[in-house]
């Protein structure tokens, strides 16, 4: 059983949120649970829902129906201001007027905690994000990294129950947001707290949560753990959003112990994928490949599945390279391989080649 | 020194007629104040004797009282009220009579003041016909009608900055706990106070040296500054009047002086 069904800590019902002078709700009819202790993505495009959901959690927004359980507790109605809920924020929020010690105590104030035990608390913050020595400076004298590690260390001031980050590395350079990645996720697994965070990068999503939710046009498409969603996706969406995908436009020819035999559109010989559940012969689907998982040889082997292709254009990137393979009626499929060996021998553009995978290793997407 | 001359630029030139275009006027105003002639135009040696006689003047002196008084209530009075204005034209996007609250907002912006005066004036007399108040016209009836027009200023200044306010910063108060009246105290006033500040002086100015709606709705012993001074220049003008101005410049100079060197100071104190 996982953590989720054992002791849902925040239930979101069937909730929808449609904004005034819109025709499709931004939010439709999203249930989904989160466990104590989890560190749980809401991943997609700009427009896709997440944030709002989010702010429907943070008490920002009210949803149209639905309702929203924290710990048991139907907080649906609660303001923010009586949530036991803080967020971080896209641009942090720090308030310009106010030290770093300030912001850092703000929430601790309004609680009405002594000043005494106050400053223990934001010196003890301050220090767990390495920022002691900076208590006295106002947001505007900080660089980006350190005003978001005050953000965070606001956020968290109050112990929240549970805490919500709106896309909390987007705003930091490439090699800082990679560090603060590791930072963050340690945190996490230290502080024991349950983390809900919001992002539309997905390298972000699967380094950090536990399990991650992909919603597309105000609707969840996929939840799972980063490795089950990647793997397995569900939906066309989900395969081509997250990560890369190559995908063929195929017909069921028949079904046998989780693997569908298949006939894709354009080529000749049948294909064999993955697929859990029973396929009915005849039904419309698509073989959803992840690039990584086609190798590319000179003769053909004896995989599942066979493509004869010309090298179009090749991508070296120094750990990886990525192939663009011209195949029969003018398609082509991404194939990406490990540069494993130094000065290995790399396929040339225009080289003629054999593209194999495995059953195992594609999956069938019925729409 | 170098070797050679360089030509002086025209841009110079221009910019040398641009300062004298701009202060010529105030400098010779000063300079006349010192005059020992009772002639504006005629320069008869230097004398303070000018400034002697207008602190005897009565009548200025009570008019300046008077006119500084106004001007501070309506500031305050303006302020509050517009302020209220700005953040509702901000805030609430969606009521109705929106767009007439728009239109009479920044009507005051756009009429002609002696269209404005007449107005108030007629108000005033009906009221007083309708429900004996405010009796007769003077600083009270004048106040109101200040107010009445620098609270549209108050409003678009107060409007334009909350316009570029970031929302998140309420949110993220609200979120940590404050209600929403401590959130306006403790984050919204804090930010937007430098709009209030250029708000009341923006009206202690206007009300200060206003003459048209003043004329239309002052009364008997109520005649501000403005008003005094116009009437004294119809029977010609008295050095002291040049007096009282060099007294409003240095006050103005001094004020503007203060606020640099308070800005210069938090400006260092900023980068240190």
């Amino acid at each position: 059983m996982s953590p989720a069904a054992a002791s849902p800590f925040l239930r979101i019902e069937n909730v929808t949120k449609r904004y005034e002078g819109t025709d499709a709700p931004a939010v439709a009819n999203v249930s989904l649970d989160v466990g104590r202790g989890e560190f749980f993505s809401l991943l997609g495009a700009s427009g896709s829902g997440k944030s709002t959901l989010l702010r429907i959690l943070a008490g920002f927004e009210t949803p149209d129906s639905g309702h929203v359980f924290i710990d048991g507790r139907d907080v649906t109605d609660l303001p923010p201001y009586e949530r036991p809920v803080n967020m971080m924020f896209q641009s942090y929020a720090l308030f310009p007027h106010m030290s770093v010690a300030d912001n850092v105590g703000f929430g601790l104030k309004q609680d009405g905690m002594p000043k005494a035990q106050r400053t223990k608390r934001i010196e003890d913050l301050l220090d767990m994000v390495h920022l002691g020595s900076k208590a006295k400076r106002k947001p505007h004298q900080l660089s980006g990294g350190e005003r978001q590690r005050v953000a965070l260390a606001r956020a968290l001031a109050k112990h929240p129950k549970l805490l919500l980050l709106d896309e909390p590395l987007g705003a930091l350079d490439r090699k800082l947001r990679e560090s603060t990645q590791f930072e963050l996720k340690a945190l996490q697994a230290r502080l024991g707290i349950t983390f809900v965070m919001v992002t539309h990068d997905q390298d972000e999503a699967m380094t950090l949560s536990s399990r991650l939710a992909v919603m597309d046009h105000g609707r969840v498409l996929q939840i799972g753990a980063p490795n089950e969603v990647y793997e397995s996706p569900t939906s066309r969406h989900v395969a081509e959003f997250l990560g890369a995908a190559n995908l063929l436009d195929a017909a069921v020819t028949g079904w046998a112990s989780g693997i569908a035999t298949l006939a894709c559109d354009g080529f000749d010989g049948s294909f064999k994928a993955t697929a859990p559940s029973p396929l009915s012969a005849g039904t419309r689907v698509a073989i959803a490949v992840r690039p990584e998982k086609i190798r590319l040889c000179g003769a053909a082997d004896d995989a599942d599945n066979k493509l004869h292709g010309q090298v179009k254009d090749v991508a070296y990137i120094g750990d990886v390279s990525t192939y663009n393979m011209w195949l029969a009626g003018a398609r082509s499929l991404r194939v990406q391989t490990t540069n494993s060996k130094r000065g290995g021998a790399m396929p040339a553009s225009g080289e003629e080649l054999w593209l194999s995978w495995d059953a195992a290793d594609a999956v069938v997407i019925s729409e | 020194m170098s070797a050679h001359k360089r030509p002086i630029s025209p841009l110079y030139v221009m910019l040398a007629f641009g300062y004298a275009f701009l202060y010529a006027p105030i400098v010779l105003l000063v300079f006349y104040s010192f005059n020992e002639s009772r002639l504006v135009t005629v320069w008869a040696g230097f004398s303070t004797k000018w400034y002697g006689e207008l602190f005897r003047n009565e009548q200025i002196l009570n008019a300046a009282w008077l006119s500084l008084r106004i001007a501070v209530v309506n500031a305050t009075f303006a302020t509050i009220l517009g302020t209220l204005a700005g953040f509702v034209i901000a805030r609430y996007k969606r009521f109705p009579t929106r767009t007439a609250f728009l239109g009479l907002m920044s009507a005051p912006l756009v009429m002609p003041e002696v269209v404005m005066g007449l107005s108030l004036l007629l108000l005033f007399v009906a009221l007083e016909t309708a429900i004996g108040w405010p009796a007769g016209r003077g600083a009270v009836t004048v106040t109101i009608a200040h107010i009445t027009f620098c609270l549209a200023f108050v409003a678009v200044i107060v409007q334009a900055k909350l316009a570029s306010f970031d929302r998140s910063l309420e949110e993220a108060a609200m979120d940590l706990g404050a209600r929403p009246w401590k959130v306006f105290c403790v984050i919204t006033l804090p930010l937007i106070a430098p709009a209030l500040a250029a708000g009341w002086l923006l009206s202690f100015t206007l009300s200060f040296d206003d003459l048209i709606v003043t004329s239309f709705t002052s009364g008997p012993g109520a005649s501000t500054l403005p008003m005094v001074i116009y009437s004294s220049v119809r029977l010609g003008v008295s050095p002291q009047i040049n007096a009282l101005a060099t007294i409003m410049i240095s006050v103005v100079a001094l004020f503007v002086a203060v606020s640099g060197w308070l800005l210069y100071r938090q400006d260092k104190a900023k980068r240190a």
